[in-house]
């Protein structure tokens, strides 16, 4: 039988959103093409902010990626817009000439930012903030200009100025208002937000109209009405959005101010729909996400019903914003302004930089602006989706975070039908029956089940205070249990182990009863490695509690194949050392050869079977480049070279890797040392950095070159290098007891502190040489896991062995 | 469920060449499988490739009925072969037959 055939324009968030909708109700009754104008799946647009800001990746905000396309059997075609549609014929045709037939058509064409039609606004370096090309082409301009311009103070204008500040340019940001976020924003909260953004490094211009673009080829500056100008070598235009309606009007769709839809976003053809910002529904055009996802979802019924008068229909959205901003909190909701038939209720602190407004007409909350603490936003969502009364309500329940008073939980009277993830559009019904269908236990595991909280994080709060509700636990006031199995914390966990005396994984489990007997594998190795901490002399590591690279002591590729990194002290190398590697990536074809950032060379691409005697040839020891353990000692040259070298930093290096070579540590853990204070070794971002000055070497701690860039803090100078050691044997052991398992120095010194640190590992003279002595008891059990594997049949069979099987032809054995 | 309908039975490994806890891989005719015994001393056999990116499964860290991939930490079951939690997809599962110390995949 012929499926039903829907053809999708448009690969954004609302188009794909109504495709996983009806995939849910009916997953097998329809054949999906999907055109999409940008090169890109389906990714998460309201998150560009924070790609510009730095605080994600592009594939972080992919939605949907290509997998999904092909698992749901979606034929998608990016890069290629439809150009047009016959509604009589149902067919469609994109720019490269592909045509479909439709047994139903979904416009969700979305819209494209608003270019002022200014004199030079097609010059060099004058763009838009829209789309990943659009965050591409301003990360580039960063790179060899200084001077940026925004025009347009509003959400998207100040999400843009704030990541261009991120790139290190100087920003301008122009509003035609006397207020930033006019549309969302009342003249006292918007004051607030210019304060607070001016303190970050903004610059305005309010009351500012801009007349004029100037330059030859690139933008130079620009002009105002009022005869003054500023420079500019890069002018970003956010100053709204215009929906995207030219193929609807060519199509014969009848056209507003966008695509007119009935309440089940039916637009004026038959068998044909729009949802999203392309749309006008009730004479509303809705430009945030939350409107389009429960569009999206009653488009899905109404496709799937077949019937009209069986799903309620769209009754248009309650909007609301937030500023997505770092260390800004900003919301608004409904009709925010005050007007003569409204009265509000404020709260106003100067000092505290918080201001908090509702808008109540007939006894009814029908707006809100909040400001600097938005922790009652989803309480006044919801009095204003409900409608209620509030005359006989009190001040306190209307803003409960102004109160310490245990109020009546938000999300405890929320309806199940109502949104608790925005961005995701997750119901609170959804993620009340997750938590009780399969049994979660915490945010980060509801986040993975459905999605809530995985896009802006906003909601988090909100699903720890649900997870709590439904589960009777009161997990705000609790921290992360250690995983999914428990309801203990790491501290806990260990403290149980240390006053229980237990000592092995699978005990700790039964007796601290553990939910699966089993485990999984975050606790696992956890598990293992505070049972080795705890008892250094007398415990066996459990490998099948290891994750593989540690288990086969290489580290997996994404193709299966294994990277083999010999152990190089301090970088150092020889001819000999270097023959030999040559004469082994030949001997087994090894693909790529690479210099790490650490100084070693990386042996790329080799089979699990040949690990072995890749390590018998090479004959050199284990580099750890795959484990929770040191990693590098990177130095620089020092003073046998560098003409400014203080200090031997070559020998220095070489001396810590070799004492610290194969030591357990929560994770991974990497050092540098530097022979003066410019720092080629890059000791500044590393989690034990030392760093040479004439007669001293100064030690820096809880630096971080990964994700969360971190600058190491100075811990201590110290004369000798016999002080270097007592002092990283301290600290790495002090680290070892106190972090969790998977935390690195730098949140761990985050947490807990630097001058915690400082005054136990220096102030306290008993409990240092105590660390010490422990630090000396660790080490004293390593052995090269390499020399272990290469002398045991045993193991290279069980971890190693490549078997194959011929089979007889004509079948069984 | 994700069973791939019985063919022809072909011997794959005796016993004492797996471990509990550790996966195991083997290869027939250029399809590579995972083989994985229980405590109770039965056999699971997966595709040794998670539905995710492909990640080989024998390698991952066993825990009960779960394999979790080494690759991205997807959890997948061994007797249904279906991801676990949020995500999504399906590793084919063979009938397996142990006799003895012998152990036979239907393939």
């Amino acid at each position: 039988m012929n499926k039903e055939k829907v053809v999708l324009i448009g690969n954004g968030m609302a188009g794909i959103r109504t495709l996983e909708e009806i995939i849910k109700r009916e997953p097998n009754r329809f054949q999906f093409t999907v055109f999409g104008a940008e090169p890109h799946p389906n990714y998460n647009r309201i998150l560009l902010s924070s790609v510009l800001q730095g605080d994600s990746s592009v594939s972080d905000i992919v939605l949907n990626d290509y997998d999904w396309y092909e698992r749901n059997q979606i034929e998608l075609f990016t890069g290629d817009a439809v150009v047009r549609v016959d509604c009589r014929k149902k067919e469609v045709w994109s720019a490269s000439g592909i045509k479909r037939t439709y047994d139903r058509l979904i416009f969700a064409t979305g819209s494209d930012p608003f270019m002022l039609p200014l004199p030079g606004a097609e010059k060099e370096g004058v763009i838009a903030f829209r789309n990943i090309a659009d965050c591409e082409s301003m990360i580039n301009a960063a790179k060899s200009y200084q001077k940026a311009v925004v025009i347009g103070g509003g959400l998207l204008g100040l999400e843009a100025a704030r990541g261009l500040l991120n790139l290190k340019m100087d920003v301008d940001v122009i509003h035609i208002a006397d207020h930033l976020m006019d549309r969302q924003l009342d003249s006292d909260a918007g004051k607030m937000l210019k304060a607070e953004l001016e303190q970050q490094g903004m610059q305005f211009h309010l009351n500012k109209k801009t007349v004029k673009i100037n330059g030859h080829k690139r933008v130079k500056g620009i002009s105002f009405s009022d005869q003054t100008s500023i420079k500019a070598d890069l002018v970003v235009m956010a100053v709204g959005i215009r929906p995207n309606v030219q193929l609807a009007k060519q199509s014969g769709l009848k056209v507003n101010q966008a695509i007119v839809v009935n309440d089940y976003m039916e637009t004026s053809e038959e068998d044909v729909y729009a949802v999203g910002e392309c749309a006008e529904h009730r004479g509303i055009v809705y430009g945030l996400v939350a409107p389009l996802y429960e569009q999206g979802k009653v488009l899905a019924e109404h496709i799937c019903t077949n019937t009209s008068n069986e799903v309620s229909g769209y009754k248009g959205s309650i909007v609301s914003t937030k500023l997505k901003v770092s260390g800004i909190n900003v919301f608004s909701a409904g009709a925010f302004r005050d007007q003569d038939e409204t009265k509000s209720i404020r709260i106003h602190d100067e000092f505290a930089g918080v201001y908090k407004k509702l808008v109540v007409k007939n006894n009814q909350v029908v707006g809100a602006v909040l400001f600097g603490d938005t922790n009652d936003a989803n309480r006044i969502l919801s009095l204003i989706r409900s409608g209620e009364d509030i005359s006989a309500i009190s001040k306190a329940a209307l803003f409960p975070s102004e109160t310490n008073d245990s109020s009546p939980s938000v999300v405890a009277t929320m309806a199940d039908e109502e949104t608790i993830c925005g961005c995701n559009g997750v119901s609170k019904g959804e993620i009340v029956c997750a938590i009780k269908e399969q049994g979660l236990s915490t945010v980060a595991e509801i986040r993975q089940c459905t999605n809530a909280s995985r896009s802006c994080g906003g909601c988090k709060p909100e699903v720890a205070e649900l997870l709590a509700l439904t589960t009777g636990t009161d997990i705000m006031a609790k921290p992360e249990p250690l995983c999914g199995c428990t309801e203990l914390t790491h501290e806990a966990v260990v403290a149980s182990i240390r006053e229980m005396g237990l000592s092995y994984v699978r005990e700790v489990m039964s007796v601290l009863g553990w939910k699966s007997e089993e485990g999984c594998s975050k606790c696992r190795p956890a598990l293992n490695y505070y049972l080795g901490l705890i008892s250094p002399l007398d415990y066996t590591d459990d490998a099948h509690s290891r994750f593989v690279n540690e288990r086969v002591h290489a580290n997996i590729q994404k193709d299966g194949t294994f990277s083999v990194v010999p152990r190089m002290y301090g970088g150092v190398t020889n001819p000999e050392q270097l023959r030999k590697i040559a004469d082994v990536a030949e001997k087994y074809n090894v693909p790529l050869l690479k210099v790490t950032g650490g100084q070693r060379i990386d042996l790329l691409g080799v089979e699990k079977e040949k690990l072995p005697n890749v390590w018998r040839d090479l004959g050199m020891r284990s580099g750890y480049a795959y484990g929770k353990t040191l990693r590098t000692v990177k130095t620089c040259v020092g003073e046998d070279f560098c003409r400014f070298g203080t200090q031997d930093s070559v020998s220095l290096g070489i001396e810590i890797e070799k004492k610290y070579e194969g030591l357990n540590t929560p994770h991974k853990v990497k050092m540098a040392v530097s022979a003066c204070p410019r720092n080629c070794a890059e000791s500044g971002i590393k989690d034990v950095g030392i760093v040479g000055v004439e007669g001293a070497w100064e030690i820096y701690v809880g630096g971080n070159g990964g994700v969360d860039l971190r600058s190491a803090e100075l811990l201590c100078k110290v004369a000798t290098n016999e002080e270097v050691m007592e002092t990283i044997s301290a600290f790495l052991q002090y680290y070892r007891e106190q972090a969790t398992y998977l935390e690195r120095t730098s949140h761990w010194i985050e947490r807990v502190g630097l001058e915690s640190i400082k005054k136990v590992i220096f102030d306290d003279s008993i409990e240092r040489a105590a660390l010490i002595e422990r630090m000396e008891m660790a080490l004293s059990r390593h052995k090269d896991p390499w020399t272990e594997i290469v002398e045991s049949e045993e193991k290279q069979q069980q971890l190693f062995e490549k078997k194959k099987i011929a089979v007889k032809q004509g079948g069984g054995m | 469920m994700a069973f791939v309908e019985a063919g022809r039975k072909v011997f794959v490994a005796n016993r004492n060449e797996l471990a509990v806890g550790l996966g195991k891989k083997v290869e027939i005719e250029g399809r590579e499988l995972a083989l994985f015994m229980q405590e109770d001393g039965s056999v699971r056999i997966l595709d040794n490739k998670c539905p995710h990116k492909g990640g080989p499964l024998s390698e991952g860290i066993v825990s009960g009925n779960y394999v979790y991939c080494p690759l991205h930490d997807w959890k997948i079951c061994m007797k249904t072969g279906s991801a676990q939690g949020g995500d999504q997809g399906n590793v084919a599962c063979f009938t397996v037959e142990v006799e003895g110390d012998d152990i036979y995949v239907f393939i």
